[in-house]
């Protein structure tokens, strides 16, 4: 273990402590000061690498984890997942210090808050400092899990829960198909470590499952960065607490897709598929997500969209850049090399400024009571502090200077202008898209950047529409906007300090050929002179204030495309769907009779254990060490199936149940005989309690109904029945004939040395074989449970529908 | 509905279920080196549990014994969940058990080891196992 295993660790034994603390100190003192130590201690470790990683190092650690199976809990960090570190903890610590401010320490259940949080954060971070992609993988649903139940924080509501299981169904998807695609890059390779599969990747181009792969793995990470058509969860995951959504739903979670794809693309890219699945995907969910940013009026859903939107333009630039894989160095390589530092540095404005404009939509959510924009207005004078900064982060998302924003965007026009250029990939024909959706895309990024800024802050205030009298927010709320806006300003004036330290190690880790300091040169400068991207970013300018201040005349044209034709919908259609057929399907043998559920139990007995039987030829008789057969064991035979003839042919069932009771001592009579005191004990008292229960369910069992279904069930039954006799005492005969395992007599000779006991028996259950009795204890308590549970609910669930509708 | 005369089997059942938790606790102990063990002695112990709420009132039985069985099914995998950290603790692997011989007043040269803790955790999930589907399903009416 070493400090930095530790430091991913932190979070998930921060979580067990979190209860504890809030017991304690609340209503005194929020909990979230205490969790706020996490993220900060961590980012602090953090920021000690940087030096090490823009050297061109990285740090490789490693612990064994499930050592039998190859699993590693290796730790690597290089400059893309020092990115994602520092964002992670940054960004989380922000946002923590903000929740402070946004949830009451009296109203809200503040210790699950953090502890999803924290599980979260823990999560995050094993994601992107794992080297092993099973390990990753784990990672990669814990997130899931934990947005899942982040966005149903506010459980009661029902929209919280249908966002909740929305986001779960699509990204659980997403991470099982990219399970699949892992594995199937483990058998190309035989191992599971990242670095050592990117040191094979020559060897995997001509593979038929190199294809597959890529795809599944895609599907993994367009379900998690919300790319289209995949996209339609992350709107309706805006339930969760605002503080929630500015961290995974915009700064952190989604962008864990991007992540995958940049790790992954020393791998796939180069080749064409990669290319055009990945930046095509990415182009179209950016004029997507910016189509559809304008036409909400909930700031958040707008927010969501343009989210989608933004994720887009990065994985878009993402996949531009893996053009220059193919052509390895030189002038054409470095040149869509560039793409992807324009990728990684978009990555982080965009956690900037996104990361502010969702803090102040909180803000103005928790001081007015609302976040729609048709009853906001004129809040410029009320909120000055907010308005500042809203125009801080709407102007960088718009792409205007001086901010950050505008440097990624120009690099962005600059990256599309280079790929229409392109003369491999067939791009000499389709290449001239790109630019025009980019263009595109921009003109609408710019309006719904000032409907953000402008429908909320400017107009007419209309305090009759709110619940509030409205004022500016705590100082403690608006100092991580603040932060996060003065970064904004400072990337701007910065960049290139940024691009030493932090973008070009993480370039170099997507593209292995720049992976030492030096060898490229990109400068990030705010002024080229007049070229195509300035024009570019001035007919954004005016064709979008064009369109913003005309948008009451066109904006009916989206009322245009029908509900029916969404993808919303055909989620909604589909999960419907699949509802009543699996609950038909269920209904048609879940019939209610415990006689039919036997039946099937004993059916999949018969062909399992008998198949296996016959299929692995291991009936096998060994007469040889049989002892003699004696007069008691013959009358106890004969007992014993006078008894269960008896339970046969019984009129009554409380016959049947002295009968099948009378079986039971008998049979712990044999055990006398056989000189085994501690099993005829444990079967005689199981007897005693089994009779008890047995009289207890007495009550509740139906009439016998033998002559109903007597002609129809009876052959069936008795096929059935003497199968699974025959297979037990086959199986039975076949355990004394085999002989695969050393005998456990050693263990019987041995137990007073090495147990410090006589009874072999319990030497045995407690200390030789104890995790088998400990699992088998834990399975009875679930099983008590269990019963429990049905027993009770039953009871108070009666009346109830089953289903919800 | 009138009460059911039950004078000979409360009688009866009352010093019944005294012998057999006794009995179940001597097996319970004697597991080490004979006959017996948690198992057996948490079975045993809840026959006598199940006797008792047999021969009373399920509400009557319950106020004197305000026990949640499900509750001490929980405490009996925790401890023996944790006599198995104990080992790790201690550098050994998961579940290693130990033993050792103490001179004790009164009960002199005594073995003492960590299995039977062990022991404990299983009467208790056994008793709390068996007790809570008995009565969840006896209370059931």
């Amino acid at each position: 273990m070493s400090w930095l295993h530790i430091m991913v660790l932190v979070p998930f034994l921060f979580a067990i402590i979190v209860p504890v603390i809030y017991r304690m100190v609340t209503p005194r003192i929020h909990t979230g000061w205490f969790v706020l130590i996490v993220p900060s201690v961590i980012f602090l470790y953090l920021l000690k690498y940087i030096p090490i990683v823009s050297n061109g190092d990285s740090v490789f650690i490693s612990v064994p984890w499930i050592p039998s199976f190859g699993i590693n809990y290796t730790t690597y960090i290089d400059g893309l997942s020092l990115v994602f570190g520092l964002l992670i903890t940054g960004i989380g610590a922000l946002v923590v210090l903000y929740s402070i401010y946004y949830l009451s320490k009296l109203k809200e259940s503040l210790h699950n808050f953090y502890i999803y949080l924290l599980l979260f954060m823990g999560a995050m971070l094993g994601l992107v400092f794992s080297d092993n992609i099973l390990v990753l993988y784990v990672f990669w649903e814990l997130t899931s899990i934990s947005s899942f139940l982040l966005i149903a924080y506010w459980y009661q509501r029902e929209k919280s829960r249908y966002g909740a299981q929305k986001s779960m169904n699509i990204t659980i998807f997403g991470g099982l198909a990219m399970l699949a695609g892992f594995i199937m890059l483990s058998m190309m390779t035989e191992t599971f470590s990242i670095r050592e599969i990117i040191n094979q990747t020559d060897s995997i181009y001509e593979h038929s499952l190199f294809l597959p792969a890529m795809i599944l793995l895609l599907i993994g990470a367009f379900t998690k960065s919300a790319q289209f058509p995949f996209s339609i969860w992350l709107p309706d995951a805006m339930e969760a607490p605002t503080p929630i959504s500015a961290y995974l739903h915009s700064a952190t979670m989604v962008k864990a897709g991007i992540y995958l794809v940049a790790r992954m693309t020393p791998i796939f890219g180069g080749t064409a598929e990669w290319f055009w699945l990945v930046s095509s995907a990415g182009l179209v969910t950016l004029l997507y997500g910016s189509l559809n940013a304008v036409k909400q009026t909930d700031l958040k859903a707008l927010l969501a969209y343009s989210t989608i939107s933004q994720l887009g333009l990065i994985m878009s630039l993402l996949g531009m850049g893996s053009a220059s894989l193919y052509y390895g160095r030189g002038d054409e390589a470095s040149m869509y090399a560039a793409a992807v530092l324009a990728a990684i540095f978009h990555l982080i404005n965009h956690s900037t400024f996104k990361g502010s404009l969702f803090m102040v939509v909180g803000i103005i959510d928790h001081e007015t009571g609302t976040r729609d924009i048709r009853r906001l207005g004129g809040l410029m004078h009320l909120m000055p502090i907010s308005f500042t900064l809203a125009i801080i982060g709407g102007f960088s998302m718009a792409g205007l200077p001086p901010f950050n924003g505008f440097l990624s965007k120009e690099m962005f026009f600059t990256a599309v202008l280079n790929a229409s250029d392109m003369s491999i990939f067939s791009m000499e024909s389709l290449g001239v898209i790109f630019p025009v959706i980019a263009w595109a895309a921009s003109v609408f990024t710019f309006i719904y950047s000032m409907i953000i800024i402008f429908k909320t802050f400017t107009g007419k205030y209309k305090p009759k529409k709110l619940e509030k009298a409205v004022h500016e927010a705590p100082v403690g709320m608006l100092v991580p906007p603040v932060i996060l806006s003065s970064l904004v300003i400072i990337i701007f004036f910065f960049p290139n300090v940024l691009s030493q330290y932090i973008l070009k190690p993480a370039m170099g880790a997507v593209l292995p050929a720049y992976s030492q300091p030096g060898e490229i040169e990109i400068k990030i400068s705010a002024w080229h002179g007049w070229n195509a991207e300035l024009f570019m970013t001035i007919g954004v300018v005016g064709a979008g204030a064009l369109l913003y201040l005309y948008l009451k005349k066109w904006i009916g044209i989206y009322s245009i495309y029908p509900y029916s034709m969404t993808f919303n919908n055909f989620y909604n259609q589909g999960l419907g769907k699949m509802e009543d057929m699996s609950f038909s399907l269920t209904k048609r043998y879940m019939t209610g009779y415990i006689r039919d559920y036997f039946v099937y139990i004993f059916t999949f007995l018969i062909i399992i254990v008998g198949g296996s039987l016959f299929y692995f030829d291991g009936a096998a008789f060994d007469a040889s060490n049989n002892a003699p057969v004696s007069i008691y064991e013959g009358v106890l035979i004969i007992s014993m199936l006078t008894a269960a003839l008896t339970v046969l042919f019984s009129k009554s069932r409380l016959t049947a149940i002295v009968a099948v009771g009378a079986l039971g001592y008998l049979v712990s009579l044999f055990f006398v005989i056989f000189r085994a005191p501690d099993l005829a004990l444990t079967q005689l008292v199981v007897e005693t309690v089994t009779t008890a229960l047995f009289l207890l369910c007495f009550y509740h069992l139906p009439e016998m109904r033998r002559k109903a279904e007597r002609v129809k069930f009876r052959m069936t039954n008795l096929v059935i029945s003497i199968g699974v006799g025959a297979i037990v005492a086959i199986l039975a005969l076949s355990a004394n004939g085999t002989r695969l395992f050393k005998p456990i007599a050693y263990y019987y000779e041995n137990s007073y040395e090495l147990a410090g006991a006589r009874n072999i028996v319990n030497a045995i259950l407690v200390d030789f074989r104890g995790i088998d009795t400990m699992l088998e204890i834990f399975v009875l308590g679930i099983a008590s449970l269990g019963v429990y549970t049905l027993v009770k609910l039953r009871i108070s669930g009666r009346g109830k529908s089953e289903r919800a509708k | 509905m009138k009460e059911p005369n039950d004078i000979i089997l409360h009688a009866v059942i009352k010093v019944a279920v005294v012998i057999i938790l006794t009995f179940s606790i001597n097996l319970f102990f004697s597991g080490h080196h004979n006959p017996g063990g948690g198992f057996i002695g948490g079975l045993g112990f809840s026959a006598a549990l199940t006797l008792l709420f047999l021969a009373f009132d399920i509400e009557t039985v319950r106020q004197n014994i305000p026990v949640d069985f499900k509750v001490l099914t929980a405490i009996g995998v925790l401890i023996a969940v944790f006599t198995g950290v104990g080992g790790i603790v201690f550098g050994e692997p998961f579940l290693t058990q130990a033993f050792d011989y103490f001179d004790i007043p009164v009960f002199g040269k005594t073995e003492l080891a960590t299995a039977v803790l062990f022991d404990v955790g299983v009467a208790l999930a056994v008793i709390g196992t068996s007790m809570s589907i008995i009565l969840s399903i006896g209370d059931d009416h």
